[in-house]
């Protein structure tokens, strides 16, 4: 149950149940009458601030995976370099990895602080139109570790959604940990009074990661996110001396392209490994920009490109329904 | 009171405790972890694993168990023993799921709850070594499954990252986590380090290199060795075969084995 404190009395119903300060368990709990009240059930208010302060963003993207190290941050950090590589678009990258923040290397940002203006926080800019949030941004070393448990990542997210002076934006890239736990559902309560294009879903070819991201789209399905698509990244290794491929992790359930078969559900695309996209992110640079040349360079062109499709067509697609 | 008495019958026949722990997701703890155990039970050791990565258990599939059903005994919950000598026993969300691509949508509190159960209620029995597979970050699980063994005994926790800058980045937060939980930290495996060709026998550098040698020099750790790519690996895992039965010959296995050998010393000199 998301909405049982921690200090809560043994069988809790929830703040937000029908039963809230009502059943035998509430008896003695300090908050009883505030939850008979009916005060608890009312939705947080910050989601309809927070719809308010996003209203000027026109399109919202998720990525997520159930897996870790699967290469979100990285599909996340280059998705918001190829957006923003369009001058006259506003692209903003928000890392919600309360935990393991590893947006502010990717994009060569490390060591920056963020600073208070008078409508909130600014975001740290890599470019004019290429704004970033990230709670690396609020550590005052690298060492430091953020231990919280779920209340305070939500609270985190909130502030970072509804504090951040983000501006008229033409994309949001939010980069999420993995799982399914309070940083997910969190993000998903926050924006439901804003509209989400959808999310893209990172994988990699073997089972032990598919099996994960299956748990991942079950969510999306739970929570009504539709989803954009599959990227299968690290998806096969060419030897840069001899040329032949090689499967690190192989595909032994045929890979995201059977999981979407099963599914239903796009594959946009299949990102080979290439020691160069680890050396960009490690650097702090746009391995789109660093090596062209490289097949994953294309391949992340056009699984960008099938993205901004979605996006625009969706926008249609709902003006045509109003 | 109860809980308390539990936990010192549920875990009093374990000798030691060890978390495998990374700030990183996807960097290879369930792999290590597996294959950890493996070896150790290849010495010749009775082995636990408890899998706390409520959101995704990987290790009934590396294992190869399936998905069979936990029986209760009189002291607790019965683990899922992957062979008939019962010398490698293992507990995971993933055998309490009816379907297995549920989604645990479920908030701190909850996974706080079922950690407790898991350090509590398990029968283990005797073991040599209970490994404890932990999800990435510094957050619920970690702080519930610390919480519930200290009133056992933890040996410490070995951290596993790649050799990225990335990776290092965020495995030197759970150092920090380490510290301030008063977890002592048994040493750095550096996974996914470098991957030979297997048609020229080229090695590449696909995640970087040396990074987790250079993390533990940098912290004052000990450096517990590489285990590099290899898609044998990745194929036993996939499959849940022992790589240390298939492929004993192998490189891989023998970094392996020679991690578990430097980790057991350790454990028995504590």
């Amino acid at each position: 149950m998301a909405d049982v404190p921690t200090d809560a009395p043994e069988h809790c119903p929830g703040t937000q149940s029908e039963q809230a300060g009502k059943s035998s368990s509430c008896e003695g709990c300090p908050n009883q009458k505030l939850c008979a009240s009916g005060a608890t059930k009312a939705a947080d208010p910050a989601i309809a601030e927070i719809g308010e302060k996003l209203s000027t963003v026109k399109h919202k993207i998720l990525v997520l995976s159930g897996k870790g190290g699967v290469g979100k941050s990285t599909f996340s950090a280059h998705l918001a370099h190829a957006l923003a590589s369009d001058a006259t678009k506003e692209v903003a990258l928000l890392d919600v990895d309360i935990c393991g923040p590893s947006i502010p290397r990717i994009m060569g940002l490390e060591g920056e602080q963020v600073h208070q203006s008078g409508s909130g926080w600014s975001p740290v800019y890599v470019d004019d139109n290429l704004a970033v949030m990230s709670i690396g941004f609020l550590l005052s070393s690298p060492d430091d570790a953020v231990i919280w448990r779920g209340p305070k990542k939500n609270g985190m997210i909130k502030q970072f959604l509804r504090d951040v002076d983000w501006g008229e934006l033409d994309y949001l890239v939010v980069d999420t940990p993995p799982g399914t736990s309070d940083e997910h559902l969190s993000i998903v309560q926050y924006l439901s009074s804003t509209h989400v294009d959808g999310a893209v879903i990172i994988t990699t070819p073997q089972e032990v990661s598919l099996q994960d991201v299956r748990k991942e789209i079950r969510f999306c399905q739970k929570v009504k996110l539709p989803i954009i698509g599959v990227v299968e990244n690290m998806s096969g290794f060419v030897c840069p001396k001899c040329q032949n491929t090689s499967q690190i992790f192989p595909p032994t359930t045929g890979g995201a392209e059977q999981m979407c078969a099963d599914l239903n559900l796009p594959l946009l695309g299949k990102v080979p490994l290439d020691p160069r996209i680890a050396r960009s992110c490690d650097e702090g640079r746009s391995f789109l920009a660093e090596v062209p040349d490289s097949p994953a360079t294309q391949i992340y062109l056009d699984i960008v490109k099938s993205i901004q499709d979605y996006c625009s067509n969706h926008v249609t697609d709902e003006h045509k329904a109003t | 009171q109860i809980n308390n008495n539990n936990i010192s019958e549920s875990l009093s026949q374990v000798q030691h405790v060890v978390l495998v722990l990374s700030g990183k997701g996807g960097v290879g703890k369930s792999t290590i972890t597996t294959e950890l155990a493996l070896a150790l039970r290849h010495a010749g050791k009775k082995v636990g694993i408890l899998d706390v990565d409520l959101c995704g258990p990987s290790i009934p599939r590396m294992l190869n168990v399936g998905r069979p059903d936990v029986h209760q005994c009189d002291s607790g919950w019965v683990p899922v023993y992957t062979d008939a000598q019962k010398s490698l026993a293992l507990m995971s969300i993933g055998f309490l799921l009816d379907d297995p691509d549920e989604a645990v949508v479920w908030r701190g509190p909850k996974k706080t709850a079922l950690i407790g159960q898991f350090v509590s209620d398990v029968a283990w029995g005797e073991l040599d070594v209970l490994l404890v597979d932990t999800p990435p970050g510094t957050s619920d699980e970690h702080l519930a499954v610390l919480e519930n063994l200290k009133k056992h005994r933890v040996d410490g926790a070995v951290l596993v990252t790649t050799p990225q800058a990335v990776s290092t980045g965020d495995v030197r937060r759970e150092i920090t986590f380490c510290k301030k939980t008063g977890v002592r930290i048994l040493g750095i495996i550096e996974n996914m380090s470098g991957f030979v060709c297997p048609h020229c026998s080229e090695c590449s550098n696909i995640f970087s290199k040396g990074g987790g040698e250079e993390l533990a020099k940098l912290t004052g750790s000990v450096f517990l060795g590489a285990v590099p790519l290899d898609p044998l690996l990745s194929a036993s895992m996939e499959e849940g075969k022992d790589f240390s039965q298939t492929f004993p010959e192998s490189s891989t296995f023998s970094a392996i084995n020679s991690i578990s050998q430097t980790l057991l010393c350790s454990l028995q000199a504590s």
